[in-house]
């Protein structure tokens, strides 16, 4: 069991959600309610990580990253270190891997208030941060919950993408599915089932917990 | 604390459209849907922004595209009651109130939404949630919440609509119970001409974005023109009467400026007064006072006009004592009676139980 894999993937896992938290509420509140002409584009955009072969995504987010691009650049100038194989370098891949995950479950949270309920709020006086407080998000939370539990899970699991940006740098961009790729490879069949255990356990409590709060959210607007 | 109130538009739909709202006099938007009603509301509220349009409230102005004035919605003070009553469903009806007291200190809010909630009879299901509450009781719910900000301006969307025809009659006789409290300009929007005449004073007919008819309400809905929009098996008026006694067969009788009436029982002291809304085709015209028929309410009128339109019927405006009462009869039977201006004759209302009884609040003007 390779402990120092787990706890790199928790960490992770952990600073992509909250990053991705404030992005959830805020993209997907205002994909839900904004109408404009290149909505369907944006929404396209979004889900573009969906689609793409981990491989291919971590090849581009790799040559992004890289000392000569732009921001590999700006990033070793502001940091001082580069960008690629390193803890940062995967968190922010994971952030950007991870967009449709955290937007879409929360868009649909918030499409699910009636519309005028959202101005009801309005016209009780309350601004939009305070109506955001008392009114969305109870209401949507349950969307916003699910993007965060899927990101999570989905991080925890990713493996093609991470190997492509962090390489396999142990104890920095080692995380625990490259760790169980490797034993597996090293024939050590038990500390690799050891873990992978651990990864079904924990996907199957996100993927209980998404399923719980989608039922409780139906439930909230019949 | 007036509601000036001058749009025009071209999207979503046309719309030129003007008129005021004295404090705490009731006017009531209708026509056909798509007449640009709802439009002007949320105009009003903020909720749309009109390509042309001033709004002012008392004199402040909410909305002046011509300014660059548009106020955000919740800067407006002003009070919605929606057709779906958009009641927060997270929330119980005493915190849905407090919700939009949010200009009252703290501890203030929930005696006040309490007391809110008794003034339209809520007081003991203040801690339900709406999904808890029938259709009329979240429409208590949603008025008690649209008057607690105490707001410059009440706007009613179609507010009974949801609900069913008791229910809809009890809330109007709370409405306009509540009515002498509301120093407020009031706006409802309704397709429905009994709701129309029993709580608004004024009426403004809109068709296809454009002001059709307005005035007082007895004035104009009796117009032709606006009665081809609206429909005329809508046209009626509105008689006053009080309870006079309940006999012992069930009906009670009623005593208006012309004469006797009698209703199935209604359910209220004598002495009461009311609001009757008589249906035009609801009256017959006889030229003799009839006799050896089954219909109970006959009362003497006097013909004030007769105003035909395209089709082959009229519509008699009579005068009832000190009411107007309208028939509804074919161009031919206003021939043959020779029913001309200033002419006596008998108006037999074939059916009351079909109109809407209203118990009017005390010392209420109209």
């Amino acid at each position: 069991m390779d402990w120092a894999a787990l706890w790199l993937s928790l960490q992770l896992a952990g600073w992509t959600i909250i990053i991705l938290l404030p992005v959830s509420v805020f993209a997907g509140r205002w994909l839900a309610y904004a109408n404009f002409r290149a909505k369907g584009v944006v929404e396209a955009l979004i889900a573009v990580p969906l689609v793409l072969p981990p491989t291919v995504f971590g090849f581009y987010l790799l040559l992004a990253f890289g000392a000569q691009s732009p921001l590999g650049a700006a990033w070793s100038g502001l940091f001082g270190q580069p960008l690629v194989f390193s803890f940062a370098g995967l968190v922010v891949a994971s952030v950007i891997f991870n967009l449709p995950f955290a937007i879409q479950p929360a868009q649909r949270g918030f499409e699910a208030i009636p519309k005028d309920v959202r101005e009801a709020a309005a016209c009780c006086g309350m601004r939009p941060m305070t109506a955001l407080a008392r009114i969305e998000l109870p209401l949507a939370w349950p969307g916003v919950v699910t993007a965060m539990v899927l990101c999570f899970a989905h991080t925890l699991g990713e493996f093609g993408i991470v190997l492509m940006v962090g390489g396999s740098i142990p104890g920095q961009t080692k995380t625990i599915a490259i760790s169980i790729y490797d034993r597996v490879q090293g024939f050590d069949t038990a500390a690799a089932g050891t873990m992978a255990a651990v990864l079904l356990v924990i996907s199957l409590t996100a993927i209980s917990l998404t399923f719980w709060l989608s039922a409780r959210f139906g439930r909230r607007f019949t | 604390m007036a509601l000036r109130v001058s749009l025009r538009a071209t999207h979503p739909i046309a719309l030129d459209v003007a008129f005021d709202v004295a404090p705490g006099q009731v006017l009531a938007l209708v026509g056909p849907s798509g007449s640009g009603k709802t439009t002007v509301l949320r105009a009003i509220a903020g909720l749309f922004a009109p390509k042309d349009g001033k709004i002012t409230v008392d004199g402040a102005v909410w909305t002046d595209t011509a300014a660059g004035v548009n106020m955000p919605v919740p800067a407006r003070r002003l009070g919605m009651v929606a057709q779906s009553y958009a009641l927060f469903p997270h929330m119980t009806a005493a915190q849905n109130v407090m919700a939009a007291l949010g200009h009252l200190p703290a501890a203030a809010r929930n005696p006040e939404a309490l007391r809110l909630l008794a003034l339209v009879n809520m007081a003991d299901l203040a801690q339900r949630r709406p999904d808890a509450l029938s259709g009329g009781q979240q429409q208590r719910v949603a008025v008690a919440r649209a008057l607690a900000r105490a707001p410059q301006v009440l706007l009613l969307d179609e507010p009974f609509s949801a609900v069913d025809r008791p229910a809809r009659e009890q809330l109007y006789t709370e409405i306009r119970a509540l009515r002498a409290q509301l120093k407020m300009p009031v706006v409802l929007v309704t397709h429905d001409m009994d709701e129309a005449q029993m709580l608004a004073d004024h009426v403004v007919v809109l068709q296809a974005g454009r002001v059709l008819r307005a005035g007082p309400v007895a004035d104009v809905l009796v117009d032709p023109l606006a009665l081809r929009s609206i429909g005329l098996a809508e046209a009626g008026a509105v008689l006053q009467a009080r309870i006079e006694a309940h006999e012992d067969d069930g009906i009670t009788r009623l005593i208006c400026s012309a004469g006797p009436l009698f209703v199935p029982q209604i359910n209220a002291e004598i002495g009461t007064p009311l609001r009757l809304r008589v249906q035009a085709q609801d009256v017959i015209l006889a030229r003799t006072r009839p006799a050896g028929l089954s219909a109970l309410n006959i009362l003497p009128v006097t013909v004030l006009a007769v105003r035909s339109g395209d089709g082959p019927g009229v519509l008699v405006e009579l005068r009832a004592g000190d009411d107007r009462l309208l028939a509804r009869i074919t161009r031919r039977s206003a021939q043959n009676l020779a029913l001309l201006p200033g002419v006596g004759c008998f108006a037999i209302v074939k059916s009351l139980s079909s109109t809407r009884v209203i118990i009017r609040a005390e010392n209420q003007p109209n």
